[in-house]
């Protein structure tokens, strides 16, 4: 069977479509190339839209964070610590038990079942608990520059007569995003890596659709050879991280356009590796 | 474990409970707290000792060591940790068996990876198929110990890596005006300065360590995680405590755990911090100096 084939057959498989049975023996490297390659599209779905969701809600628990009222404060103090001071994969765990627990046929509100079962899947459940931890995460990053915000720059606002909405939207929220783009380049890198706990936490990997390290997992497991199935997920991992940099540092170039070129901070190419 | 414990079926509330929560099975769970206790006490210590290891090979003027050292700094940047507690265990077991099997049967003449498995001689085996079965656990664990140390070594790496060259440059010209070698230079003013500088990057490494700690369970160690689904899964009437699943409460207690873990280490490297940046150059200490005046 040429390359091609196996492309063919296996290229989208972590999606359910092409060949319905994984290869069980006699693996060629292209095989597992293909086949981890396509357990990525997982990983990507996954750190996309919990990126994209988390994006507006970290701004939100920021703001809350930042809030003078307690009842705003404390529930975002709240939420950031109890995501950020606890495992991921004790996270997975406990929403996996919790959403099993949700009753099977489906909740009835005013005479309309909504469903439930699809909560279980990880396309949904894990998602939504990755969701909530890197909002809790960048939302601690977004609190800290939005404390950085120069005091000038508000005076300045304040000068021009804008209050509220107007001064949030053109001075405080462009100069915090500013402020915290690389610490949040750092964070998206880690959500990626993150991604790849979800088929190992409690979330089953329904008609063996996984991620890249699943489909890993599962060569190194039949051929009792690490060396080259975990090789090739690295492999895609460290692509996906030097095009995120690529993409963030395009964002950090605009954010910073109108800043002299001496006080423009160009993105480190040695990012931060602590979350 | 208490007298009335006999027949746990016919208790009931708080008697029922003090009696389930006290079975072997319960003690074996409390004691994986312990597990973990061990984990984080031995991989902290040797995963800085790997750190330093290689932000010095780093740093060294002979080229293949630099290499060796970026090499080992640059691993962790791009490859999910995950991906490495997988992978560190399983080469390192094959690597040992496969060393042993050349020194220990250098005439045997079978390839050792024959299709799916990899067989080496009886002699190699690690550990040896009549060891005792706490020694198969204890393999395992020093395994799975060695993978957080080389995974969490290369993160010190690149902290100390960076730290390293943090540590005012005037310090080490001074101490070459006064005639040091560059390693008197570095043992004596540069290593000893560099602990307040490491100071924040290390204490968020132990954050990431503490909550690394539950992925012991994916390298099959018999941990808190491991215990929480076993304890907690429905038990039918076969079982001396029966009850439905239960597996929310058990990790609901495993959240609390760590998040307890997390705020005490919190409040411990805040202290330490403090003390540390006590009369030091730099913007915390002076923060310090100007407060107390």
């Amino acid at each position: 069977m040429s390359c091609w084939e196996t492309i063919a057959d296996y290229g989208l498989r972590s999606i359910g479509i092409g060949e319905r049975l994984l290869p069980r023996s006699d693996f060629t490297l292209c095989q597992q190339f293909v086949l981890i390659g396509s357990g990525m599209i997982w990983n990507i779905y996954f750190g996309v839209l919990a990126l994209a969701f988390g994006f507006f809600m970290s701004v939100t628990v920021a703001l809350g964070k930042g809030a003078q009222s307690p009842w705003l404060r404390k529930p975002a103090e709240w939420f950031i610590f109890l995501f950020r001071g606890s495992p991921l994969f004790i996270q997975f765990f406990l929403a996996y038990e919790a959403l099993v627990l949700l009753p099977r046929a489906g909740i009835d509100i005013l005479g309309i079942t909504i469903e439930t079962s699809w909560t279980t899947r990880a396309w949904a459940g894990a998602l939504f608990v990755l969701f909530l931890n890197t909002s809790a995460y960048a939302g601690e990053i977004f609190y800290g520059a939005l404390r950085s915000v120069p005091k000038g720059d508000i005076e300045a606002a304040d000068a021009y007569g804008m209050t509220g909405w107007t001064r949030f939207r053109r001075i405080t929220f462009p100069t915090m995003l500013r402020l915290a783009w690389p610490a949040y380049t750092n964070e998206a890198i880690f959500l990626f890596h993150a991604t790849a706990l979800v088929f190992f936490s409690g979330f089953p990997a329904w008609q063996q659709r996984g991620d890249a390290l699943y489909y890993a997992n599962y060569f190194a497991d039949k051929t009792f050879n690490p060396f080259v199935a975990y090789p090739i997920a690295a492999f895609y991992f460290i692509c996906l991280t030097l095009l995120l940099i690529g993409l963030f540092g395009l964002i950090n170039r605009r954010l910073n356009r109108h800043l002299p070129a001496e006080r423009r901070k160009s993105m480190k190419l040695r990012p931060q590796l602590i979350r | 474990m208490f007298s009335y414990c006999t027949d746990p079926a016919s208790l009931e509330g708080i008697a029922w409970l003090s009696c389930y929560l006290t079975t072997g099975k319960h003690f074996a769970f409390y004691g994986s707290f312990g597990t973990v206790a061990i984990l984080l006490l031995i991989t902290a210590p040797l995963a800085l000792a790997f750190g330093f290891a290689g932000a010095i090979a780093a740093r060294s003027s002979f080229l293949p060591v630099r290499w060796l050292g970026k090499g080992y700094t640059a691993m962790v940047r791009g490859v999910p940790d995950i991906i490495f507690f997988l992978f560190v265990p399983i080469a390192l077991d094959q690597a040992f068996e496969w060393t042993r099997h050349q020194v220990l049967c250098p005439d045997w003449d079978q390839p050792v990876r024959q299709g799916s498995d990899f067989v080496v001689c009886n002699a190699a085996k690690l550990p040896l198929s009549s060891a005792p079965q706490w020694l198969h656990e204890g393999y395992g664990f020093a395994l799975a110990v060695l993978a957080f140390s080389v995974v969490f070594g290369a993160f010190a790496a690149n902290v100390l890596f960076g730290v390293m060259r943090a540590v005012p440059r005037g310090q080490l010209e001074t101490a070459e005006a006064y005639g040091m070698t560059p390693r008197q230079s570095f043992w004596r003013v540069l290593v000893p300065q560099m602990w307040v500088y490491a100071l924040p990057g290390l204490s968020n490494l132990w954050m990431i360590l503490v909550k690394a700690t539950p992925l012991l369970f994916l390298l099959g160690v018999e941990d808190i995680v491991y215990w929480a689904r076993e304890l907690g899964g429905s038990k039918t009437s076969a079982y001396a405590y029966p009850h439905p699943d239960w597996r929310l409460y058990y990790f609901l207690g495993l959240l609390v755990f760590y998040l307890m873990l997390t705020k005490v280490s919190e409040v411990v490297l805040g202290h330490l911090t403090r003390r540390l940046t006590h009369g030091q150059a730099t913007a915390g200490g002076e923060a310090q100096r100007r407060a107390a005046a």
